[in-house]
């Protein structure tokens, strides 16, 4: 078992970089450091330690009561008060990773889109632009293959496949676990392309700056409006494959439009991998959140 | 469907909190702008909760309605959906307050 998560047997993944020990980070269990002398504090969050928070109720309605009960046996519960946030677990990881990141200064952004949209392309294409002047990393993330991996190693940045099986989504475990695979001293950027979903990704905090949101002009205008979760949590909505708009009746307004509705506050640059259209404001936005 | 992995969260949640005993009742609290469909998540838990301490338990789910903020006239109304205009000014501007949660409220275990 993993003892700084607590997951099982990862076939992939292993603890011994420095970054998950040498700053203050929050995991569900202590771990064990073998014959590293260092020490360093912890502020633990256990999600299991909550003994003292319980409200047992008991319910006396054997005894008192046994005409309201149907059961052959006299039956007793006990009522145990939780309140604990269903996503708890996943936020907790995603904020060691966000502790992780801002420490190292890494700048982490998690690309979120429909499949299609142009996401792989348009790394890609910013992966060669920004060669020699920021320093990348990208986490792919997909149900099987490692295509995109494939491509995106073909521009030299280190690249770290996740296949999610049958998931649908990349959580904080994953990501942490995937991390790993880069020396994150040595990193400006770490660009995350999520699987291709515009539904599931949005509940998972990964430990992102920002979600970016990929929208392309060959979807309908009207997707902020039907997948309004994704559009809501995002920092930025590229508008993508704006090159094709003359062969379309995408509207571009009123996309932008709906677009605000759901996010009064959401950044949207149109933009094309293929042409370039539009990529030095893209790269523009990069630089202010780097400078942040 | 993400709601099999929070259904797997909720089943995980209960078992940990039960102190071993089987568990007969789940209440959970989601908000109408958590993005999560009960229905899905009831049709998760027999499958997450199967040979488990929460196996058969009934699940009570507690829908929780949305609040918001408008940011132009600051007034508070209930949200219906993440793209609705202010009711008072129709601005967009809405800053959500609550509605977004999900939640595992408490369970009733054997005693």
């Amino acid at each position: 078992m993993c003892t700084t998560c607590g997951c099982g047997p990862h076939s992939d993944h292993h603890h011994d970089h420095e970054h998950i020990h040498d700053h203050e980070h929050i995991h569900e269990h202590e771990h064990t450091h073998g014959d590293q002398s260092h020490s360093h504090p912890h502020p633990h969050s256990h999600d299991h330690d909550h003994g003292d928070q319980h409200h047992h109720h008991d319910h006396l309605h054997d005894d008192a009561q046994p005409h309201q009960h149907s059961h052959d046996e006299a039956h007793r519960s006990k009522k145990i008060t939780i309140e604990e946030d269903i996503l708890a677990k996943n936020n907790r990881l995603a904020s060691f990773n966000r502790a992780l990141f801002k420490e190292k200064g890494i700048l982490v952004l998690n690309l979120v889109s429909s499949p299609g949209s142009g996401k792989t392309t348009l790394l890609e294409r910013t992966l060669r632009d920004l060669s020699g002047k920021y320093r990348c990393a990208v986490i792919e993330g997909d149900q099987q293959t490692d295509n995109d991996a494939r491509r995106i190693a073909a521009t030299g940045v280190p690249v770290k496949q996740i296949n999610t099986g049958a998931g649908c989504h990349l959580d904080a475990h994953m990501v942490m676990h995937a991390t790993e695979a880069f020396d994150l001293d040595q990193l400006d950027i770490l660009f995350i392309e999520n699987v291709g979903n515009l539904v599931c990704p949005a509940a998972f905090d990964l430990g992102e700056a920002h979600k970016v949101v990929v929208l392309s002009v060959t979807e309908g205008e009207d997707k902020p409006l039907k997948y309004p979760q994704m559009f809501h949590n995002s920092g930025l909505m590229l508008l993508n494959k704006v090159d094709l708009l003359p062969h379309l009746t995408f509207d571009v307004p009123q996309c932008k439009e709906y677009a605000g509705r759901v996010s009064h506050d959401l950044a949207i640059l149109e933009v094309s991998a293929t042409s370039g259209q539009g990529l030095d404001g893209w790269y523009g936005w990069l630089e202010r959140e780097l400078g942040r | 469907m993400h709601e099999m992995s929070l259904t797997q969260g909720i089943v995980d949640i209960c078992l940990q909190h039960s102190g071993g005993q089987r568990i007969t009742t789940v209440v959970i609290e989601i908000g109408t702008l958590s993005g999560v469909v009960p229905e899905a998540v009831e049709f998760c838990f027999s499958a997450c909760s199967s040979d488990t301490l929460a196996e058969s338990a009934r699940l009570e789910i507690r829908r929780l309605e949305a609040q918001g903020r408008c940011l132009d006239c600051s007034t508070l109304q209930p949200v219906e959906r993440l793209y609705d205009p202010c009711r008072h000014c129709g601005s967009y501007a809405l800053e959500i307050l609550s509605g977004e949660e999900m939640r595992v409220v408490e369970i009733e275990v054997d005693d």
